[in-house]
């Protein structure tokens, strides 16, 4: 886990102190509301629906338990009690007053936290995989990448006026869980045969109106030159990406304009002027970096340990549940990684309440050395479990109402806020999500259906993913109506693809129905041990279609 | 493009108001007599490089000659139509980091105070404060921040080599717990 230094401490500090003067004086009418934004904006602040949202930073996924106390304590006093994890792994809140705002900034760093650039058109949060310096497919960790870029990023003079927003995304592994290929740039760390960290760069992934899947412009960046790369993209995407429509801002667009091989062109020619100055990494940064990131001093675990932990599974069904759908294989022999599941139906996806942060905080520091990882499945993860304790560990979870045996299903769902609290929104997403998760609740059909991601966003903006949905579901509006509109066929990972839509939408309360109906088409097509998403791939589209809108 | 100037904006300038000197003209011709900051094209095509100053729209694309010209104008002036259009960060960078441009660099157009301290960071050093900009905020806004993280205009220095400096010069500062 990253600590802040003096440095890093003393940056946070003085940001609170900006925005408090910057709050002040538009709250005294010397700041404009339109003035007022980015500035606000760029500190994670939203004026919502119906009262302010905040966004805090989670930078790259990772929380230490004290901070994830803080963040309940924060939740509980100027808010109403709760929080929600994001698909970009940050956390909001949905009902700070305005004018508290720099208070709970102040409080946030306390604990080195903070929500700068969460929003903006800036250099937004890195994420990675959850599963980072865990891993067994993991080449290069890459967190202390994360942090060299989230310092490089953070108020970086030159890219706080972009024509939009950008993200970068980071994988170490061969088996990519952070999605690299839908980011604006998406980072692959690799090691060459003389054992040096090596990077791919793709440009001009995203999701949003116009989705795409990114493009490679470099195979084999050596490390050295990371910041000053990423430097010269950013310029060359600062100087032409469009800025008269803000749906073809992003640099995808202008990837696309100009096509790969011109837009490689002009990055190397800018990079030429950047490359080996000051900014050029060397060891000892990396070195200094990755000393943040060590192995916590794990037990040896004994064979008769482990051999009793299999034997639970063997003989304890609901206890085999949650290990195949909740705990996933650790590069030490004797620990796992166990997911909480913050899916279930009585709550919004990805929402906790403050009492649960609390629980979690002291469940982290009991079982797996104080930190935790935020997912973009809106999940937790404790990294660090041993596996004579992962039993014990699940009861606690489950007195918690987060042990829901369902990662992975239809039923760990990623919804955005939608409706009930976004102010872009066409349509709610949260009843949607709930609808679902009640129709499709017996654990013996998710678990027949096997692996499904299942993605909701109330808007084009795409915050739930919904285009690399297996299914996707995305909220519409047609003359004042709430519709929506699904899409089938998405995936992330090594195999990005793009969901291709049904059909005309549907009004809300059929969509549990039609959700219901693909599924009978998978159910009744698939060969033996055929996932979704592979049946998808041999059927096409049209058999799903004409089942579905059969008369 | 905002409407012609015809009074002075507040001007800041080595960290405090000074008097201004130059009015932007938007003319296709040069005014006959005074400082003026005027089109590019305009400047280029006058005699009287000395006493008119050329200002750069935020998408301008610095060719050799432009940049030859430059280094002779009293000071460059780089745009702001909008304080959203975040290009002339990038242009006046380029100028100073690569083209080791040194005369005035001068923001004029959308210039709020609360951009005014990344401006000074990507190589502005005079700025036309849009007239209804307090000039006391604007001045306060500059110190914002005591350190960086990045190689700018103002700091050479990226932080992990300041790190690295430091950390050779005496023990290192403890991480916070
Ligand atoms: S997808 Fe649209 S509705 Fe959902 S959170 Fe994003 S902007 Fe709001």
């Amino acid at each position: 886990m990253y600590r802040y230094d003096n440095h890093d401490q003393t940056l946070v500090e003085e940001r609170v102190e900006q925005f408090r003067d910057q709050m002040r004086r538009y709250l005294e009418g010397k700041i404009s509301d339109e003035e007022f934004l980015p500035l606000r904006v760029q500190n994670g602040l939203y004026v919502q629906r119906y009262a302010p949202m905040l966004r805090i930073a989670i930078p790259y996924g990772m929380l230490a338990s004290y901070q994830l106390r803080k963040l309940g304590e924060i939740a509980a006093r100027y808010d109403r009690g709760y929080g929600h994890f994001t698909t970009r792994t940050n956390l909001q809140l949905n009902w700070p007053k305005l004018e508290d705002v720099p208070d709970i900034l102040a409080e946030l760093a306390t604990v080195q936290m903070h929500a700068i650039q969460t929003s903006g058109n800036d250099i937004r949060n890195t994420t990675t995989d959850q599963f980072s310096g865990i891993a067994g497919d993991e080449e290069v960790d890459p967190r202390p990448w994360c942090e060299l870029i989230r310092q490089w990023s953070t108020f970086h003079p030159e890219f706080f006026y972009l024509p939009r927003k950008f993200k970068i995304a980071v994988t170490g592994a061969s088996d990519d869980r952070a999605a690299i290929q839908v980011h604006d740039v998406g980072l692959r760390l690799w090691r060459d045969d003389a054992g040096e960290v090596r990077v791919k760069v793709l440009v001009g992934g995203g999701l949003g109106r116009t989705p795409m899947i990114g493009e490679t412009i470099c195979e084999d960046l050596p490390w050295q030159h990371l910041l000053t790369y990423l430097e010269a993209i950013v310029r060359v995407y600062n100087q032409f990406g469009r800025r008269d429509n803000k749906f073809k801002a992003r640099i995808k667009i202008l990837t696309k304009a100009l096509g790969v091989d011109e837009m490689r062109r002009r990055v190397e020619e800018e990079w030429a002027h950047l490359k080996d100055g000051p900014q050029t990494l060397n060891q000892q940064a990396i070195d200094e970096m990755a000393s943040h990131f060590v192995e916590p001093p794990r037990r040896e675990i004994d064979a008769s340990d482990i051999e009793s932990y299999e034997a639970l599974r063997r003989n304890n069904r609901a206890f085999a549940r949650f290990v195949t759908n909740n705990v996933t294989d650790h590069k030490v022999s004797g620990y796992k990684a166990v997911t909480l599941s913050l899916k279930r139906s009585s709550q919004s996806p990805g929402d906790v309440t403050s009492e649960q942060m609390a629980a979690i905080a002291d469940l982290a520091d009991d079982y797996s050395f104080g930190e935790l990882r935020v997912t973009h499945e809106q999940n937790l993860v404790l990294t660090d479990v041993a596996v004579d304790q992962i039993e014990e560990l699940w009861h606690k979870l489950d007195e918690l109402g987060l042990a829901n045996p369902t990662v992975g299903t239809l039923a760990d769902l990623i919804c955005c806020p939608g409706g009930d609290y976004c102010a872009l929104a066409n349509a709610k997403s949260i009843p949607v999500a709930q609808a679902i998760q009640e129709r499709f609740e017996s654990l013996d059909f998710l678990y027949d259906l096997g692996p499904l991601d299942l993605n909701i966003s109330g808007c084009m903006n795409a915050c739930g993913h919904h285009h690399v949905g297996h299914i996707g579901i995305l909220g519409v509006d047609k003359k004042g109506e709430e519709y929506y509109q699904i899409s089938l066929g998405g995936s992330q990972g090594n195999e990005a693809s793009l969901g291709k839509i049904l059909g005309p939408s549907f009004f809300r309360e059929d969509v549990p129905g039609v959700i219901d109906k693909v599924l009978q088409v998978y159910v009744g097509e698939r060969q033996p041990d055929e996932t979704f998403i592979d049946t998808y791939r041999r059927i096409g589209l049209k058999p799903f279609k004409e089942f579905v809108y059969a008369a | 493009m905002l409407p012609e100037q015809t009074s002075p904006r507040p001007l800041i300038k080595g960290g405090r108001q000074i008097e201004d000197q130059w009015l932007r003209h938007d003319d296709e011709t040069a005014p006959a007599e005074g400082k003026a900051i005027v089109r590019l094209d305009v400047w280029l095509a006058s005699d009287r490089r000395d006493s008119l100053a050329p200002w750069l729209p935020s998408d301008t694309e610095l060719d050799a000659e432009t940049i030859a010209a430059l280094r002779e104008a009293p000071l460059v002036a780089i745009d702001f139509p909008k304080f959203t259009d975040g290009r002339g960060y990038s242009v006046a960078r380029v100028l100073r980091e690569r083209h080791a441009f040194t005369g005035e660099i001068r923001a004029l157009g959308d210039v709020l105070i609360d951009q005014l301290v990344y401006m000074k960071r990507c190589g502005f050093d005079a700025w036309s404060l849009r007239e209804d900009q307090i000039v006391e905020d604007a001045l306060n806004a500059f110190n914002a921040f005591s350190r960086h993280y990045q190689v700018s205009i103002d700091n050479p220095e990226p932080m992990f080599l300041r790190r690295q400096r430091e950390a050779c010069a005496h023990q290192p500062e403890p991480a916070l717990a």
